[in-house]
């Protein structure tokens, strides 16, 4: 609730970061939409949840709300995990904003660790959970020469390890926060998003990706060339498990595996739960589907 | 202190300022499209750029006010709502005003190879926002865009120096449109 004050009828401000810190945010959000993939510093604030709940996304939501914004949370693809449902009940008391599980109907999505299936619109802006934004770091600790590294185009270590990916496995076994290059310019993490995810980097929304305990912002514009990392005799392959959705049948979208009895029986389902119960809604059946298992 | 300065600002400041970072975030992020940004007013400026101001500034973040905008009551508008100290164009994270007089754009700090984001803002108060003069592309344009701009060339050589490098808010009435260091810019 808010009263005309625009002030929260509790004693915490709209959206609840001070207007001092979204000011702040704000800045360092449109310094990232200008650069594209570059890490811009922020001073990230104590907020009333741990750092492993996205702390970092949580801020860069709370400097984008509207009152008029319809808000969806997405953990690994599901809306009801209890990080998901807890975020979305911090902007429901603090920002009094609509929520939704539905990805169209959403303005705003905060995810962590997936982009969801259904394509995203100009009208929509992906916020991302970010826990290690420095693509680089596991090859330099020191943030003064990773900063460095990237003020260079120094990224030949990151080459090397791929491809020491390649030496060791035959092919690059990096599945997640697969290394991304941003408009010909900065290599960046995309998050703990899984590669199979890497194609849709290229969209119609805004991405903005906060990193809480880090303290870094960066962005990725609409429609921006997303390169991931890869070699010509080893090009980049977002592959995903070879089967379709026991729901829904879909043979496009990343699928969780799950098992389902103490026999060790397995099904693949979405992970995009919202994705998976439209296509089931429409009528598509998967394997085990109720209907189907008759 | 003047009358002027104590009014023009938001009535609801957490809900005006969420929509107005949001038009310039979908103009910055958009170049070529016109967002309306509205709620603020200050001595000689333009709404959109009043608003732009009190949404992005305070008194961490220094603003160069070109000739022109450098009233007195503009002055005390900005102490008043903003707090924000006003510096030559060698210090300014903001700077204000019509585009001749903003210029030369060498005179703003573009950024540093480390940290690229401590380059200018410019808000440049402009007649009007159409029609288009100059064929954008790169992020934020899907295919083309068009624009109006007052020239093309200083665009040109700011694109030159990415990652450094200005990035502009384009200002009249209550509209905004933005072109940030990325776009690259032709005549049409
Ligand atoms: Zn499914």
């Amino acid at each position: 609730m808010t009263d005309q004050t625009g002030a929260t009828t509790s004693d915490y401000n709209f959206a609840y970061l001070d207007e001092q810190t979204k000011r702040m945010i704000r800045r360092a959000l449109l310094k990232a939409v200008a650069i594209p993939g570059y890490q811009v510093p922020f001073a990230s604030r104590e907020m009333p949840m741990p750092y492993g709940w996205g702390t970092g996304g949580v801020q860069v939501s709370a400097a984008c709300l509207t009152p008029d914004d319809t808000f969806k949370v997405i953990d690994q693809g599901a809306d009801d995990t209890t990080n998901a449902v807890s975020i979305r009940k911090f902007f429901e008391k603090t920002a009094d904003v609509e929520t939704t599980e539905h990805t169209q109907d959403a303005t705003i999505i905060q995810t962590r660790h997936r982009i969801p299936e259904a394509p995203l619109t100009e009208d929509q802006i992906l916020v991302y959970q970010v826990p290690i934004p420095e693509p680089l770091r596991f090859l330099e600790p020191r943030e003064t020469e990773t900063r460095k590294m990237h003020a260079l185009e120094e990224y030949g270590l990151m080459h090397v390890k791929l491809y020491e990916d390649i030496a060791r496995h035959g092919h690059i076994a990096t599945s997640y926060a697969y290394p991304v290059k941003v408009e010909g310019r900065y290599v960046m993490d995309p998050s703990p998003i899984p590669k199979f995810d890497n194609p849709k980097l290229e969209m119609a929304a805004i991405q903005l990706f906060g990193a809480g305990r880090e303290q870094r912002i960066y962005a990725i514009p609409p429609y921006t060339q997303v390169v991931s990392l890869d070699f010509e005799d080893h090009p980049f392959d977002p592959s995903k498990a070879d089967a379709p959705c026991d729901l829904c049948g879909a043979d496009h979208t990343y699928l969780d595996e799950v098992i389902i009895d103490d026999a060790g029986g397995r099904m693949f389902v979405c992970s995009d739960t919202d994705y998976c119960a439209g296509r089931q809604a429409q009528g598509h059946r998967g394997r085990l589907s109720p209907e189907a298992a008759e | 202190m003047l009358d002027d300065a104590l009014n023009g600002g938001f009535e609801n400041p957490p809900v005006q300022s969420s929509h107005a970072f949001r038009a310039a975030l979908s103009a910055l992020a958009r170049p070529g499209r016109v967002e309306r940004i509205m709620g603020a007013e200050a001595p000689g400026l333009s709404e959109a750029a009043a608003t732009l101001l009190l949404t992005l500034c305070d008194a961490e973040t220094p603003i160069y006010l070109a000739p022109g905008h450098d009233s007195e009551a503009l002055g005390q508008w900005i102490a008043f709502h903003i707090g924000a100290p006003l510096v030559g164009p060698s210090h300014a994270m903001f700077a204000l005003g019509a585009w001749d007089a903003l210029m030369p754009l060498t005179g703003y700090p573009v950024g540093t190879p480390e940290y690229p984001d401590r380059a200018t803002t410019l808000i440049v108060e402009v007649e009007a926002l159409t029609p288009p003069t100059a064929r954008l592309t790169g992020p934020g344009v899907e295919t083309v865009a068009r624009m109006r701009l007052p020239e093309t060339d200083p665009f040109r050589a700011n694109r030159a120096l990415f990652p450094l490098g200005h990035d502009f808010f384009f200002t009249a009435g209550e509209q905004i449109a933005g072109l940030p260091r990325t776009t690259i810019v032709e005549d049409l």
